[in-house]
């Protein structure tokens, strides 16, 4: 599966150091292996409404630092399993980085600061355009290394290997 | 131009140059996964093309972050890993067997050593010499069934330590003191190499400790240099065989260098709900706690049982908080019986649970009431982490956790007691 070129939706946007627990809270453990019942959570220690609110395709807009703390890879699964199709940061912690990427989520590194909550944006991922239809504003991201745009290309790390057989550098 | 410990190590693992920025990959000496990250990456481990794993004897499943279990989601959990163990041949850890990263570090890592774990703290085995990170579920499932992975190698910043220590500042002390200098994303991606007379000095207990937490500053890994410690430790742990020398090179470029002075440091604290948001314990006198935490990957090590342990000898536990102690590993657990040390914190008040992660994540052993303070050694002080998104944590060493206990609110350790 590839994943989506052109993204658009509205914004949820957070503040700095936005955890994992924030995410999707460490208490919840028992809920790993039901993982529809565990989506049911996600954000729920920084926005408890979150899941309420949000619809397909929309955005998480957040500071420096998202996704700091643990290496459970539920949190961005439940991100995307809550409708988000990318998040958006200052910047990402690294493990958070690549389990977004090895789960096919687009993580895009930009100068957040530009974007308001609840503006209607555009992302064009090959171009790495960000478009904010609300402000008029437009933003450039960052550039992620080769491999991970190839893991992303193939919708995340388990049907890339399954592709190629091995990781192609 | 020279090398850092981690363009040394993965440029001898891939067998190319390996400077800071290149994409490389390389074999894994270790691959693991603990209780509550196992399941996912088991089903996407079945979803990979490949049936068997690499390398079955260097891949390794741990049963700590919730054991005994406490409820049936997290038992049907534990025996789905149970029964991969026994069908793909890996090895597995009982509950009460300890945490992960302690097992990692008494029974595999290496210097040299390449180790991937389904656990951020899987940082911790840097103090053995190791190039030692935390993944999550895909990329661990993967490193199980090629015995390989991909890296990006990661700039260096340096930590040079020199000094004495005052009495009753610790190695929690100085780590604590750096994240809080240099923020929770001040390492994002680097290493943290370690070095400095004050690190030659360190026992590998507080090299773990100092390793361990790494990762809350954000870095990929915390390595030190394999010396005469290092030998002696893996000796001890009948490895002894394993043991090589590790140096960074003399000219190896680094993207900044941080001087510590050991002698001016202060038991420190880290203050809700940020591992960056750090004071000094004098400065926080007086602050009630209702819940003292001694153990963890951090600081449930036999040395810091037994700081603890001596600090509590004779005395009692405030009667209104509770104290609650979780050694790092049965290893930790039956030298803490040999040593006394055990039997001292029982008398003193402590609530004994299994070796295991225990109160550090909130499943279960000491979840927080609302509005409770705990002053744990643990690494994490997150909203939320101990159970309760309406709690607060402190974090600090055994030392301050252990004269705190007595007070019943935070206290400075080097204040006669």
């Amino acid at each position: 599966m590839m994943s989506q070129q052109i993204l658009k939706g509205k914004t949820f946007k957070f503040g700095d150091d936005i955890s994992t627990d924030h995410i999707i809270p460490g208490k919840y453990a028992q809920l790993r292996s039901d993982l529809p019942e565990l989506a049911k959570h996600a954000m729920e220690d920084a926005d408890p409404d979150f899941v309420q609110k949000v619809r397909p395709g929309d955005f998480i807009v957040a500071g420096k630092n998202f996704g700091l703390g643990s290496s459970r890879e539920h949190a961005p699964l439940v991100i995307k399993m809550s409708g988000v199709s990318a998040i958006l940061a200052k910047s990402v912690a690294r493990i958070f980085f690549r389990n977004a990427i090895n789960q096919g989520l687009p993580v895009i590194i930009c100068d957040t600061d530009k974007i308001n909550n609840g503006d209607e944006i555009e992302i064009d991922l090959p171009r790495g355009m960000i478009i904010d239809l609300t402000s008029s504003a437009n933003l450039t991201c960052s550039k992620i290394p080769q491999v991970m745009l190839d893991i992303l290309a193939k919708g995340g790390l388990i049907t890339y290997i399954n592709t190629y057989g091995d990781f192609k550098l | 131009m020279g090398k850092t410990l981690s363009e040394q190590i993965l440029g001898e693992k891939s067998g190319t140059n390996a400077r800071a920025g290149d994409i490389v990959i390389a074999p894994v000496d270790l691959a693991f996964v603990q209780d509550t990250t196992g399941p996912l990456t088991v089903r996407q481990f079945k979803e990979g093309k490949r049936s068997s794993l690499a390398n079955p004897q260097r891949s390794a499943i741990f049963l700590d972050h919730a054991v005994p279990s406490p409820n049936r989601n997290l038992s049907n959990d534990h025996r789905f890993l149970r029964s991969f163990a026994k069908e793909s041949g890996c090895l597995l850890f009982e509950g009460g067997s300890g945490v992960c990263h302690q097992l990692v570090a008494e029974l595999f890592a290496n210097p040299g050593d390449v180790i991937v774990g389904a656990d951020s703290h899987t940082v911790t085995a840097g103090a053995l010499g190791a190039f030692a990170t935390g993944m999550g579920s895909s990329d661990i499932a993967i490193a199980l069934a090629l015995g390989k992975t991909w890296f990006r190698v990661p700039e260096t910043i340096k930590i040079t330590v020199r000094g004495k220590f005052q009495k009753r500042v610790l190695a929690k002390d100085l780590i604590l003191y750096l994240i809080g200098k240099i923020g929770a994303d001040g390492a994002t991606y680097k290493a943290l190499e370690f070095d400095g007379d004050t690190v030659v000095k360190m026992t590998i207990s507080q090299r773990l400790t100092i390793a361990n937490m790494t990762v809350e500053a954000g870095a990929k890994i915390g390595i030190f240099p394999s010396d005469n410690t290092t030998r002696e430790f893996l000796k001890s742990q009948g490895r002894g065989a394993k043991y090589k020398a590790l140096y960074p090179d003399k000219d190896a470029s680094y993207e900044q260098t941080i001087a510590i002075n050991a002698a001016e440091l202060e038991p420190m604290v880290a203050m809700p709900h940020t591992v960056d948001n750090v004071t000094t314990a004098s400065k926080l006198a007086g602050t009630k706690i209702d819940q003292v935490f001694i153990g963890t990957c951090t600081n449930g090590r036999l040395e810091d049982l037994a700081i603890a342990a001596t600090i509590l000898k004779g005395k009692k536990c405030n009667p209104d908080i509770r104290l609650i102690v979780a050694p790092a590993s049965r290893q930790v657990l039956t030298d803490a019986i040999k040593a006394g040390y055990i039997q001292t914190l029982i008398d003193a008040g402590a609530t004994l649970v299994p070796p295991g992660c225990a109160a550090c994540l909130g499943l279960h052993q000491g979840v927080l009431a609302d509005n409770e303070v705990c002053l744990s050694t643990a690494n994490r002080n997150f909203r939320g982490r101990m159970g309760n998104p309406d709690a607060f944590i402190y974090l600090a060493s055994p030392a301050t956790a252990a004269v705190s206990a007595i007070t019943g609110e935070i206290t400075d350790p080097r204040k006669a007691i």
